[in-house]
């Protein structure tokens, strides 16, 4: 089963780190990675750059709007994601709470990933026969 | 053999399998079960790439156990914990590469080290069950959380509690010394049941945790053939035979003097009396191996009427004297109405919720409620069965009770 993992931080506190200090962390949290790889646990994942560069998209008045900035403005940031396969809550805990990042400060949200397939199935299934619905409820 | 199957095939293994090899990997990893259950977990990730390329193997079990084993120095080198007790568990890990058959011999008894960890009385009841339902019977957080109504969430911070309790305690992983076994397999035997009555009255999910129980205990019995572990077993198999008859296709409950007894399972009758016999032979029988015995009274009956009342209320007699509990007098209670007349069995639930233990429980008052229609005083019987009606939480119950108190308006 996959799990989602949004991985949240303080910018501020990071950049008071010396170099050393960020390279150590780096370090680390790449090493475990490539063990999260090396034993199929690592389904995907990609590091975020600062909220400085999003950008936030809605519908406002009939029209697409845009905005600077993330959707939600917080002390700790998102700073990346990574999609993690595990057999179920706990064995995903188990492996997260080893990811060295949480000892530098990061904290980790774990949501497992909704299965949509019967949803899925059932739009097709509308967008194949679009009379059908009408149909069976006159 | 295309990935989806091999997929399948590992997860029913994992079903069937994971309990034996973390238990296995717990010992050998001296008492350490966080480290045990990542090596396991690596094992079945392993054997997903593996097998892909090599096909499943002839023995599943010894491949995925020495691969845990491997998967477990390697964890602890990446961890890099250095000092003497580290270097002699990595020693004796990789000596017992060569050592298989003594191996196998050895793993039924660490199932049941693990068992005696889980349901360990500095747990709280509720981790106990969440972390034998996941390490020993090898069930996913989610479904355990689905079968006890509780979110992901809460039940995934019960076992990760629970394991930190383990940890802290140095909880130790082993079967208790004979002159705690008593006690301590009570406990076991407790969880099992807690178990199998999340089960009893539920939906499809939650009836799968009755099917587990029973498989529980077969194992602890296969292990550690004590009566009342034989007396349980009986007990849930024989409740468990009545199954496809104790509800209506459309979920409605069916009470034992309804039910169309052709549905009752008669293979597992058969087999629970069997068992229920052996533990009654052995003397030393308890709580389990008793409520047994008055279930096979009823499963041996044809109806209600033909049913050897006077027996199932000596049962209830000596049930008592090891067991006494409100709720065994209210069901001796209604035993004795069904053997003396309902007159004689109100007297008794009257006696016992005068003594208020019993005032909030809403089937003292069904059974009031019943007892009062039978006699005819029907006022009494509506009064009752309103109260039972205001206590009771479960949607079928609280059904069940409006339909009887319709019938009598």
């Amino acid at each position: 089963m996959k799990y989602i993992c949004l991985g949240y931080y303080d910018p501020a506190r990071q950049a008071a780190w010396t170099e050393d200090e960020q390279n150590a962390m780096f370090d680390e949290c790449f090493a475990y990675d490539d063990h999260l790889r090396a034993n199929g646990h690592f389904a995907g994942g990609e590091a975020l750059q600062p909220s400085n560069t999003a950008l936030t998209l809605y519908w406002q008045n009939d029209h697409v709007a845009t905005t600077d900035g993330p959707y939600a403005e917080t002390k700790e940031q998102l700073g990346g994601i990574l999609v993690l396969e595990a057999r179920d809550m706990n064995h995903a805990i188990a492996l997260m709470s080893q990811h060295p990042s949480v000892r530098f400060g990061s904290r980790w949200e774990i949501r497992p990933a909704a299965d949509l397939s019967a949803m899925t199935k059932a739009s097709e299934e509308r967008r194949r026969n679009p009379g059908a619905r009408r149909s069976s409820n006159t | 053999m295309p990935s989806s199957d091999l997929r399948r095939t590992i997860d029913s293994l994992y079903r069937s399998e994971s309990g034996r090899i973390l238990a296995t990997l717990v010992r050998l990893l001296g008492g350490n079960l966080e480290l045990a259950e990542e090596a396991m977990h690596e094992a079945f990730a392993a054997a997903l790439e593996t097998w892909a390329e090599t096909g499943v193997p002839n023995k599943p079990r010894p491949w995925l156990l020495s691969t845990g084993r491997f998967k477990a120095v390697d964890v602890m080198r990446r961890r890099g914990r250095s000092g003497a007790a580290h270097a002699d568990l990595v020693i004796a890990l990789e000596a017992r590469a060569d050592d298989e058959p003594r191996a196998e011999e050895e793993m039924e008894d660490d199932r049941l080290r693990l068992v005696f960890t889980c349901c360990h009385p500095a747990l709280p009841p509720e981790a106990q069950v969440a972390l034998t339902l996941r390490e020993v019977c090898g069930l996913k957080t989610e479904e355990i959380a689905q079968a006890f109504l509780v979110t992901t969430a809460t039940l995934a911070q019960r076992i990760v509690r629970a394991k930190a309790v383990i940890r802290a305690q140095a909880l130790p992983y082993q079967v208790p010394a004979s002159q705690d076994l008593p006690a301590r397999l009570g406990a076991v035997l407790h969880v099992v049941y807690l178990v199998f009555n999340a089960g009893y009255s539920g939906d499809a999910t939650a009836a799968a945790l009755s099917l587990e129980a029973i498989r529980l205990d077969r194992l602890l019995l296969d292990l550690l053939p004590e009566p009342e572990v034989m007396g349980l077993l009986g007990l849930m198999l024989l409740q468990e035979s009545r199954r496809a008859a104790r509800r209506t296709p459309e979920g409605e409950l069916i009470l034992l003097d309804h039910q169309d007894r052709s549905l009752w399972n008669r293979e597992q009758i058969a087999e629970g009396i069997a068992l229920t016999e052996s533990a009654l032979r052995s003397r030393r029988f308890g709580a389990y191996t008793l409520q047994a015995a008055i279930a096979a009274v009823h499963a041996e009956s044809s109806s209600a009427a033909s049913t050897d009342w006077h027996q199932i209320v000596l049962l209830y007699d000596r049930l008592l004297g090891i067991q006494p509990s409100p709720v065994v007098e209210l069901n001796r209670a209604v035993a004795v109405a069904m053997h003396e007349g309902p007159e004689h069995g109100l007297r008794l639930v009257d006696d016992l919720l005068a003594r208020d233990e019993l005032a909030s429980y809403h089937l003292a008052h069904a059974a009031r409620a019943d007892l009062c229609r039978r006699l005819g005083r029907l006022a009494e019987a509506r009064a009752s069965y309103e109260k039972a009606l205001s206590l009771a939480r479960q949607e079928p119950e609280r059904r069940f009770l409006s339909r009887r108190l319709g019938e009598l308006k």
